[in-house]
């Protein structure tokens, strides 16, 4: 626990010797392609599929009784959409898959797909969340009677806010996403007559919610389906959902009765797959004149896509948006309104820091804007209003418990690092090449593990309970660990294997752990919201601390000890007699049992334990981000010159591995700052459709950060780890624009939209300067 | 994103290439290097009957400089140019550029012939070519023609390629010593597409000059009378005449709308103009 272990995976994945959906060969496998809506909304008036092709195309008229995939919430007004996993009637989004083609290679399938022509008749396309709210819009779903799937409203008290001396108002917001991950998402299907079961190889973080969600929509049995996860190139939330796909191809498999393929490529990932991100906000911001927050109005508008996506449901990120809002601030006065909104685009997807990227970019932005009213420092305005460690636990305005932390001193040593007051007289010299200097700092909170009391709330698919592990010694005194989370980046075979070494002192080197395969692992919801580590090390904890009781008290035995007079330490049970490791005591135990104490547990060395932590309302890591940039502004280009990260995930398994997950949730962050972004026209055309146009920030525009550990443990987890898989990719944007306007400010040029681009940049800052004429 | 069906042909000699492609009369493609041809396959942007693959032709892969002026096979990869494998002309003009298109993995496969023929307005050599001056030599079975860079390029991926021609080299003047050479581009990150490129070849003793804006949607815009640029007269201090309210109205004047779109060509042509001056 605590050492910097390189990852045990990495002997395999960083050879190039994973195995990932798409390395899956099995005898007799065919390919699909899928015919996809060119258009964003349309009637189908026909699938026209060639007379030789009949037999190797399948459209929804062939899926009888296959279910379409509804995530419905239990939220008060939440509308239902249906999709049907191949389109009926109307298509909502381009890139809805249509007709299923199958042949033996993938390049003749996209020539059956090429073949097929579609007569549709084309309706007006919602593309624009805010217009889609007003009455007289198109509708996606023409029987709701308006575009919005959820509409939530919360206040504390605002009228206390309202005469406050400093009251600022923008709009704020940030571009459609797509995640991105190096592996798209892939379905290799298979069906076993012998066993009655359907085996679905997919690249997916949630094996077991992907097996229920499969089940209702194919009306089988959970037991007739296994879903194998193997080794995934990221998730990302991206491989989360129940996919069309997977329902097809498991349906398809079992019709043809010979293994079928399915594997995203980076156009469909692009334009037809699923997106994140799109979240509007109309903003208020009130405060005294010395910066002291008095409270909060916003208006957020998220653009939730055409459907809602299994499990996590369309509305969970826009209602995310109230809850989440006000983060690590006090304030006494509060508001926000949501509206969850169905366009003619890709569903929406919970991304890697889920509402909270677009919420911490919004509140973060906004009390720059209040501490440039206040004449104050940014980090001043924040030092004042964050929640004070003495505060812990604090229960902020909108309920959320804080378990621990000290959020103004991770901001605190985030300005002395970034050199705050060095950045300052560099500004005041300028810059000999013409080029503007800004620092900018956000800070955040990230919620994990938050488990029940949570998500029942949310009357979702899935509701997390207790998680479990199984723990199991081998004959020869291995370790094989089961659990239900997954791996995909996040370096779980090694940091499950650390918990189970300091419970049982096994050599990390021979734990195995077992992920990824419904058939081998307890049910679990799977990997996402940052869980695992909190979840799953827990179980793991949890179980091998029974499973040493167990071996303790037949070491005992062996020793001729009382089994209160031993310990375990270090893989063996000690006594004044001497010592009996743990595979002495696996051997006796399988090999010897004449050697076992006569009331010996029958359950021997194999255990499943379940756990949740003390209080289930999440974890809260966090971490304070400062960054310099210096910013062109006649070619509106952006160099971040320094990035520094002061974190807080509570106490560390492996800090080696938790800095990799910042480094590549920086990345992601930069992207959502400066790069990425998929745009639509007026008819709902993705304009992004392939990596020439969707810019992913590559290694050159991702500084080497420089990183510093907090550590306040959680009081209520095991070891008093938190969730930090998220945070990384919360603050850059933040920081980032926050650093750009600063840099900007004296032009009187302000950002407020991500990505920052070249162009929006340049624009701003040439109406700035049309502005300062005619006021001259 | 998988290529519809085609053939394939890798002729050895080029009165062979020149015949198949002859032979299918527009139905067929050439591919080189394949940076641009490959993914517009897989994206079945382009549906060829028969790929010629023209990579095994040596007579396009030579290098030499031929009565004072370069001659490079249009087999040439940015990676020899950005290596120094090639002979220069251009006191390093040329070396400078190559190394600053797209990634190392393009540059070592990419030719420059390709580069001309796919002419996409925000390739790097359709604007440094036309600053200094080049010629393109095209050959079809009934001869070959040679045409300046400028008239080569005719519009957003559209050259002068008649069906059956293939570019056989590029013919560049050697740079005079008192010429001024400045090369600017901008992208939104490395190895990306410019989104604008100011290419400028100064000669002030001659008091002459070539300026290109590049990476705009259709053909880059080569001004070989420049001196309005310069406040009517190019000197030695063409750096401080630079007027950006002239580019900034040739670029209104090309259908430029966008008034930021305009603010950052100018600005990269003023960059150049100062790297030239420097």
């Amino acid at each position: 626990m605590g050492a910097r272990l390189p990852r045990k995976e990495d002997d395999r994945l960083m050879r190039g010797r994973g195995q990932y959906v798409g390395d899956i060969r099995l005898a007799g496998l065919q390919d699909v392609a899928f015919v996809r809506s060119p258009l964003a909304h349309a009637r189908i008036r026909g699938i026209h599929v060639p007379e030789r092709y009949r037999g190797s195309v399948f459209t929804a008229a062939d899926l009888a009784g296959i279910k379409p995939i509804r995530a419905v919430s239990g939220l008060s007004g939440f509308k239902i959409s249906e999709q049907p996993v191949l389109a009926t009637g109307k298509v909502r989004q381009v890139g809805e898959l249509v007709a299923m083609c199958l042949a033996p290679t993938r390049a003749e399938a996209e020539d059956i797909a090429a073949s097929v022509t579609l007569d549709l008749e084309e309706l007006p396309a919602v593309t624009d969340m805010l217009k889609a709210r007003e009455p007289g819009s198109a509708l996606v779903h023409e029987h709701w009677g308006d575009n919005v799937f959820l509409e939530t409203n919360y206040e504390v008290d605002i009228s206390g806010a309202l005469d406050a001396p400093i009251k600022v108002t923008r709009e704020i917001s940030t571009a459609r996403q797509c995640m991105s991950p190096l592996e798209g998402r892939g379905v290799v299907a298979t069906f076993d007559p012998r066993l009655d079961q359907l085996t679905l190889h997919s690249a997916a973080q949630m094996p077991h919610i992907t097996r229920s969600g499969l089940a209702e929509c194919l009306g089988m049995e959970e037991g007739q389906i296994r879903v194998i996860s193997p080794d995934v190139g990221g998730g990302f939330g991206h491989k989360g959902i129940l996919l069309p796909e997977e329902v097809c191809l498991s349906w398809l498999t079992m019709r043809c009765r010979h293994p079928v393929r399915w594997l995203e490529d980076r156009r469909e990932h692009l334009v037809a797959s699923s997106n994140c991100r799109e979240h509007h906000y109309k903003i208020t911001v009130y405060a005294d004149r010395d910066g002291t927050l008095r409270g909060i109005d916003c208006e957020a508008t998220v653009d939730s896509g055409a459907y809602s996506s299994y499990p996590f449901s369309a509305c969970l990120e826009a209602a995310q948006v109230a809850s989440i809002l006000p983060g690590p601030y006090k304030m006494p006065a509060y508001r926000c309104r949501t509206f969850s909104v169905a366009t003619n685009k890709c569903p929406i997807l919970p991304y890697r820091g889920v509402a909270r990227t677009g919420v911490c970019f919004a509140l973060e932005l906004m009390l720059d804007l209040v501490a440039a009213e206040a004449g104050l420092e940014p980090g001043e305005v924040r030092l004042r209003n964050l929640v004070r460690p003495e505060q812990m636990p604090f229960d902020n305005i909108t309920r959320k418990h804080f378990d621990s932390g000290d959020y103004p001193e991770a901001m605190r040593r985030a300005l002395a690092q970034i050199d705050i007051d060095a950045i300052r007289g560099r500004q005041r010299k300028g810059e000999a090449d013409g080029r503007r200097i800004g620092v900018g700092v956000s800070i955040y909170c990230e919620q994990a593990a938050h488990g029940t009391s949570v998500y029942s709330g949310w009357g979702i698919p899935m509701v997390p309970g207790h998680e479990q592990a199984s723990a199991r010694l081998t004959p020869d005194g291995g370790l094989e660990l089961r659990v239900g989370v997954h791996s995909h980046g996040q370096g779980m075979e090694t940091t499950l294997a650390q918990v189970a070494h300091e419970i049982l002192g096994v050599d990390v080197a021979k734990i195995r752990i077992i992920l990824g395969d419904t058939a081998m692992t307890p049910y679990s919801t799977g990997t996402w919201g940052s869980r695992s580590m909190v979840m799953a090390g827990g179980a793991v904890a949890t179980a091998c601390r029974e499973l040493g009781e167990r071996a303790l008290r037949i070491g005992a035995k062996l020793l001729q000890h009382d089994p209160a007079s031993v310990v375990l330490q270090n893989g063996e049970v000690r006594g004044v007699n001497g010592s009996a490791s743990l595979k002495a005591i696996a051997h006796t135990w399988y090999r010897r049992p004449q050697d076992l104490p006569a009331d010996v547990d029958p359950g021997g060395l194999e255990v499943t334990q379940g756990y949740k932590p003390v209080r289930d309302s999440g974890t809260f890591s966090y971490a304070a981000h400062a960054a310099v940039v210096a910013v062109d502004p006649d070619l509106g280009e952006v160099e971040i010159l320094d990035y520094v990260i002061v974190e807080d995930g509570g106490v560390l398994v492996n800090p080696l591995v938790v800095d990799g997950q910042i480094y590549g949730g920086l990345a992601q962050g930069i992207g959502t700052a400066l790069y990425e972004e998929m745009p639509f026209d007026a008819s709902g055309q993705p304009l992004a459709t392939t990596l020439a146009d969707y810019l992913l920030p590559g290694p050159i525009e991702v500084p080497a950060a420089r990183l510093d550990h907090m550590e306040t443990p959680s009081p209520y987890t095991q070891f008093g780890v938190k969730g930090i898989g998220e945070g990384g990719a919360i603050a850059p944007p933040a920081a980032i624009a926050n650093a750009v306007n600063d840099a900007l400010r004296p032009l009187d040029v302000e950002l407020m939209q991500s990505p920052i681009t070249p162009h929006r940049i340049v624009a701003a800052m040439l109406a700035a300067r049309a502005a300062e004429r005619s006021a001259a | 994103m998988k290529p519809a069906p085609f053939a394939y042909e890798r002729p050895r000699d080029f009165t062979a290439a020149l015949s198949m492609l002859a032979a299918r009369s527009g139905s067929a493609k050439i591919i080189a290097g394949g940076q641009s041809l490959g993914p517009m396959l897989n994206l079945r942007l382009v549906q060829p009957e028969l790929i010629v693959d023209i990579s095994g032709l040596a007579e396009l892969k030579r290098a030499e400089i031929s009565g004072g002026e370069l001659v490079l096979g249009a087999l040439v990869t940015h990676a020899d140019i950005e290596d120094g494998r090639t002979a220069d002309v251009t006191r390093g003009a040329m070396r400078g550029v190559a190394a600053n298109i797209a990634y190392r993995a393009v540059r070592n496969r990419g030719t420059i012939g390709g580069s001309l023929s796919h002419a996409d307005p925000a390739a790097d050599w359709i604007s440094a070519l036309a600053a200094l001056g080049a010629r393109v030599t095209l050959r079809g079975l009934a001869g070959a023609r040679t045409m300046p860079v400028e008239a080569f390029v005719l519009g957003a991926l559209e050259s002068a390629l008649h069906t059956g021609e293939i570019v056989e080299a590029v013919h560049v003047p050697a740079r005079s010593a008192t010429a001024h050479w400045g090369y600017a581009k901008s992208c939104r990150k490395t190895g990306e597409f410019a989104h604008a490129i100011g290419a400028v070849l100064i000669d002030p003793a001659a008091a002459s000059a070539r300026i290109v804006i590049g990476a705009i949607d259709t053909t880059p815009l080569v001004i070989t009378d420049a001196v309005e640029l310069f406040g009517g007269r190019i000197a030695a201090d063409y750096k401080q005449r630079f007027d950006v309210r002239v580019a900034d109205a040739l670029l209104a004047k090309a259908g430029i709308d966008d008034a930021a779109q305009r603010h950052i060509h100018v600005s990269v042509l003023r960059r150049a103009v100062q790297e030239a001056a420097a």
